[in-house]
């Protein structure tokens, strides 16, 4: 019997491919090396970070200065800080995800006069970036008096022009006859949407749910312009808030404390939100 | 159940006349096929009896009323679709079920209905899976379901067999039949099959470019066609054509004469009424078609029994036919 031909998969197993692993683990070091730097600075004293050489090892401290962290922050509790982070996030996530699929549903299912002129608005608000549009926005933000409220934090953020795209994509893709059958069999227009065409677009939300919380989380410049009241600083921005200005000393362990913490609830999404899609794109169900 | 005229139905988009008035009075429980090549209207003349598309000129009516302006909801029709158009993440027992939910009918009554609809097209183990876990026949069958159980007045069925394999075509061609005889519900069915055609109908309408160029019993229309287009469309092999002039003694209006291949046959040379080549058989087993090439160039078809001997390539073969069969149409391609 014939062995397997000496080329790909099994030339990889002489010294290319401990080479390409061993790379790869250098990769990994080197990006986790500040994390793991974060994660040693929260567990020690103050007075062990300042003073070199760091630490390179966990230190004893850990749990006083997550709960010093949690409880009392500097500015603001951190507790108060994720807590804000997480309505802001889960708001921005779950709204985009909504107005763009009934916008989206609009676009493609119904027949209105400038349906393309909208529909192209809505491409080329792609182009512009929140820091362009920022300071009117913040304009009519604060007039509406939207200023330290969660209400300020989202809807400025919530509309998505990637998102309506993604889902008007997707929807283009469903048959016409499916939308004829439920007509035929009595739906109106948003009984279809609801029954079916959200229902057949969930592995799409799963992923765009990633997506979208992950920026809604990572927002920094929106929430420290609306935000002036430290309790509702987002988790984000509150990290930059808690270095002192002037001759005040950091507060280093609490600082990486709540960086280690902020970077906890993104990972965690990922981490469940994957298996999810995965199982979404193994049973297709176009 | 219930009867449906179309009043000269017409329809455009935009500047183009897609169908040019259409007319037939459907009696209820009547199984009308609406037949024709690909693009002559056909889907789109039962879109407009069904509701999906807007009728621009003419008059439905479904049961005696004007259902011009009705939704497709609302005109108590059920459809069945060439791709199934199931939906996707529902299971069988839902898809079938969708319709009644929505017209709120008790919980109890759907799981009878439903339950019915199953049995009679042994559905009933698969009530639980999705679409997707189904063979196309099993899809067919759901699809079917899902129009029974509404108990709707009319069924349409717009060529819900092309997708099908050609044996599993010919049993779901029965099944449909026997359903609907069984049911009793007015069915139009849309296909350009003209086997399924002929088998399907009590009545069918030849569609041409947007016209129906005759309504009638198959079997009235296969022998009777009324235009040039349907004598070349019904009938398989399809009739060979001539022009008038080449045969003495046709009318002086005739302009081409249709002879149908089951109709002549090679004969000796003192009989026959057209010379030509032989070019190549098909033998079917049962009947041999002749392939003959004439001397302008055009082919001739001939269909003959099995067991008689076939004629050798490039032999000169002689053709006659009994001149009560033959078709005569006028420059317009009218029957004469």
């Amino acid at each position: 019997m014939p062995g397997p031909s000496h080329t790909g998969m099994v030339e990889k197993r002489g010294a290319g491919h401990w080479l390409s692993h061993a790379g790869l683990i250098l990769g990994v070091l080197i990006i986790a090396f500040p994390i793991w730097l974060a994660f040693v600075a929260s567990t020690v004293t103050n007075q062990e970070i300042v003073q070199p050489p760091m630490p390179l090892w966990p230190g004893d401290r850990f749990y006083e200065n997550y709960s010093n962290a949690l409880v009392s922050g500097i500015n603001a509790p951190v507790a108060r800080m994720l807590m804000n982070s997480a309505v802001m996030a889960l708001g921005i996530a779950l709204g985009k995800i909504l107005i763009s699929l009934l916008s989206a549903f609009a676009i493609v299912y119904f027949r209105f006069p400038g349906r393309r002129l909208f529909f192209w608005l809505i491409f080329l608000t792609l182009m512009l970036p929140v820091e362009v549009r920022i300071v009117p926005t913040y304009e009519v933000a604060a007039n509406l008096n939207l200023l330290n409220s969660y209400s300020g934090l989202i809807f400025p953020l919530i509309a998505s022009a990637t998102a309506t795209f993604l889902f008007r994509q997707f929807f283009m893709t469903v048959p016409d006859e499916l939308a004829e059958a439920a007509r035929v069999d009595g739906a109106r227009p948003m009984r279809f949407f609801w029954d079916i065409l959200v229902p057949m677009s969930r592995t799409n939300m799963a992923a765009l749910f990633v997506i979208l919380f992950i920026y809604g989380w990572n927002q920094y410049l929106w929430p420290l312009l609306i935000t002036t009241d430290p309790s509702m600083n987002t988790i984000v921005m509150g990290i930059k808030q808690m270095f002192p200005s002037g001759d005040d000393y950091a507060d280093w362990p609490v600082i990486m404390a709540t960086s280690i913490l902020a970077m906890l609830p993104p990972v965690i999404v990922v981490i469940t939100m994957q298996k999810l899609f995965i199982r979404g794109l193994v049973d297709t169900e176009k | 159940m219930a009867t449906i005229t179309l009043d000269n139905i017409k329809k455009s988009f935009g500047k183009t006349d897609v169908i040019h008035g259409v007319s037939i009075d459907i009696e209820d429980g009547e199984f009308i096929v609406i037949v024709g090549p690909s693009g002559c209207g056909k889907s789109t003349l039962l879109r407009m009896v069904a509701g999906l598309e807007t009728i621009t000129g003419g008059e439905v009516q479904i049961g005696g009323t004007r259902v011009n302006e009705t939704e497709p909801m609302d005109r108590d029709i059920a459809m069945v679709f060439q791709n199934y158009a199931l939906y996707p993440h529902m299971s069988v027992f839902d898809n079938m079920a969708y319709g009644l939910k929505i017209a709120k009918t008790p919980k109890s009554e759907i799981a009878e209905r439903v339950a019915v609809a199953a049995k009679m097209l042994q559905l009933e183990p698969y009530l639980t899976r999705r679409p997707r876990e189904l063979s196309g026949g099993q899809r067919q069958r759901v699809a079917m379901g899902r129009a029974i159980v509404r108990k709707p007045k009319a069924f349409l069925f717009d060529e819900p067999l092309s997708n099908l394999d050609a044996k599993l075509r010919v049993q779901m061609r029965l099944e449909i039949k026997a359903l609907q005889r069984e049911l009793g519900i007015t069915a139009l069915y849309v296909t350009h099959d003209q086997v399924e055609a002929m088998t399907l109908a009590d009545r069918m309408i030849v569609m041409n470019a947007g016209v129906a160029d005759q309504i009638g019993a198959p079997l009235e229309v296969y022998a009777n066609p009324l235009t040039e287009f349907v004598a070349g469309f019904i009938g398989s092999p399809a009739t060979n054509f001539l022009p008038a002039a080449a045969l003495p003694g046709t009318p002086a209006s005739a302009a081409r004469v249709g002879i149908r291949p089951e109709h002549a046959w090679l004969s000796t040379e003192g009989e026959a009424r057209l010379t030509g080549t032989a070019v190549y058989s098909e033998a079917l087993g049962a009947e041999t078609l002749v392939h003959l090439r004439l001397p302008d160039g055009e082919m001739f078809t001939i269909r003959q029994d099995g067991a008689r001997a076939q004629p050798a390539e490039h032999q000169t073969c002689h053709v006659a036919w009994d001149t009560d069969q033959q078709m005569e149409f006028d420059e317009a391609g009218r029957r004469i």
